[in-house]
């Protein structure tokens, strides 16, 4: 059976002069079309080089990555990459910002222009198209850098840590509108998170790495309801259950 | 009146306060050298004085000798200056390409940076003939080192992730270049080009030392050698002026930038 995103033992390694450190061993991961995966593991442990791997920036040591069955050279899938701040250039307006990606790969046309307008209204942003980022809040620049991810329409959305930089209100609501955003469009996600509360709030199943060199301990797989919102998530009842069992298994990390 | 319209007047008042006593600094320092020469203190004929120096502007400005000087040097200041920014950040961007290669030519930059350019003046008047072509190599080699030195650190020094965004957008090298490293150093290239300018100015005037038959470094040169200090004093008067003035309009540059 071929697999939306399948990771065959990867492994991949930093070289210094001074040393190679092993950052990833043996990750083997699958995930299915539609699927919101939560990767949580302690700071450093390598979250971030897996993304990194998935998205092609960076080719793995060992091991392979193929997208619906196929090498990723072969498979020319559009991935979008949230990274930990919006990084939205000052010098140019939100409108500018949010088609940078459109405009890099010449897609810049009607149609796609259309499809921003139609965003920015749905996200609330519409009204700053012709503003500064630094006039905008915390919250309303992550949307920004997401619809500038979500206007090259991929199909896999990659998001690292990205509400680490929002104050906790914001990071809540921001959670709970990207989460909706991505399961209306039915994207397949993968979140890097330190936050447990964040993981279990929006995944389908959480991912847990161990130390440097990050290996995986274990998956869980969530059920709640199916329209639970993220925040709504929290206070449903198996959510403290979930919580222990996926700090236990990082805190057994810890002493190991 | 309310805390607001208060405050506004307090703030417009201790501004005046400043531009006053800029102005009067200005006139106390004239109104002392004047008087020194007038009650004797000092020799008008070493230091001049402001009567003076007003008097030879006039005569100057009449038979219009003051006005070609002051434009020749301007026009020297502007045309190195020019060259200097289009240089820099060429071979900032270039450095910046071609990693290797500015390893390469690092500690060559360094050293042509600090090497006192008023050195190479005598070789580039054999090598370049006694004219204007001298005086504005002289000043572009007075800030053409450091400027890519500048550049290229602050070009190294561009956040990673935003190269990481680019790349992650689909973009490559050159788009990070067009996106993000030209339009992001944007306040740097201006803060480098106020030092330029100031640089570029100092080479002319090394320059016209050496290499000038007008100019105000040739009327500070000529003067001094006939002991007319009334000639010497006013045009280093008159560069004070025009260096600011210079500044100011890069500062204006700036300006309608950051709008």
């Amino acid at each position: 059976m071929t697999h939306f995103l399948e990771l065959k033992s990867v492994s991949y390694s930093y070289q210094t002069m001074e040393a190679e450190t092993l950052a990833l061993k043996e990750i083997s991961l699958q995930i299915e079309e539609g699927e919101f995966i939560a990767i949580v593991g302690p700071s450093g442990c390598g979250k971030s080089t897996l993304l990194n791997l998935i998205c092609g920036l960076i080719q793995p040591d060992e091991g392979e990555i193929l997208l619906k069955g196929k090498p990723m050279e072969e498979m020319a899938m559009n991935i979008g990459y949230m990274l930990q701040k919006d990084h939205l250039f000052e010098w140019r307006t939100i409108y500018s910002n949010v088609t940078l990606g459109l405009e890099l790969q010449h897609k810049l046309d009607s149609n796609s222009r259309k499809r921003v307008d139609k965003m920015l209204k749905t996200y609330g942003l519409s009204e700053f198209a012709a503003a500064r980022p630094s006039q905008l809040s915390g919250g309303m620049r992550q949307r920004a850098a997401l619809i500038r991810t979500l206007a090259m329409e991929p199909e896999l959305l990659l998001l690292d840590e990205p509400f680490s930089a929002l104050d906790y209100q914001t990071r809540l609501s921001v959670c709970d509108d990207i989460y909706e955003i991505l399961k209306k469009e039915n994207k397949t996600a993968i979140l890097v998170t330190h936050d447990l509360s964040e993981a279990i709030s929006v995944g389908d199943r959480v991912v847990i790495l161990g130390r440097r060199p990050a290996q995986i301990k274990n998956i869980i797989t969530l059920s709640f309801d199916q329209d639970l919102t993220p925040i709504q998530r929290r206070n449903a009842k198996p959510f403290a259950s979930y919580f222990n069992t996926i700090w236990k298994e990082l805190q057994e990390n810890e002493c190991s | 009146m309310n805390a607001h319209e208060l405050y506004v007047l307090e703030e417009k008042k201790r501004r005046w306060q400043i531009h006053l006593a800029q102005f009067g600094l200005f006139f106390l320092f004239i109104g002392v050298w004047e008087g020194a020469v007038r009650a004797g203190w000092i020799n008008d004929f070493i230091f001049s004085s402001p009567s003076r120096i007003a008097t030879t502007i006039y005569r100057m400005t009449l038979d219009g000798s003051l006005f070609l000087h002051i434009k020749i040097t301007v026009i020297e200041t502007l045309v190195s200056f020019g060259i200097v920014t289009l240089i820099g950040i060429a071979s900032a961007v270039l450095l910046w390409t071609c990693t290797s290669v500015a390893k390469i030519l690092e500690p060559y930059l360094v050293m042509l940076n600090s090497l006192p350019k008023s050195a190479l003046a005598p070789v580039l008047i054999v090598w370049l003939g006694n004219d204007v072509k001298t005086i504005i190599v002289a000043a572009v080699s007075v800030a053409v080192f450091g400027s890519i030195l500048t550049l290229y650190t602050s070009f190294k020094e561009m956040d990673t992730d935003l190269v990481k965004l680019i790349y992650i957008l689909g973009g490559n090298k050159y788009s990070v270049m067009k996106y993000v490293l030209l339009p992001g150093s944007i306040p740097m290239i201006i803060s480098n080009m106020k030092v330029n300018i100031g640089l570029c100015l100092v080479g002319v005037i090394i320059g016209e030392f050496l290499a000038a038959k007008e100019g105000l470094g040739y009327l500070i040169i000529y003067g001094s050698q006939v002991f007319q200090l009334d000639l010497v004093i006013m045009s280093i008067i008159i560069l004070c002026v025009m260096a600011i003035g210079l500044y100011q309009i890069i500062n204006q540059i700036e300006k309608h930038y950051s709008r």
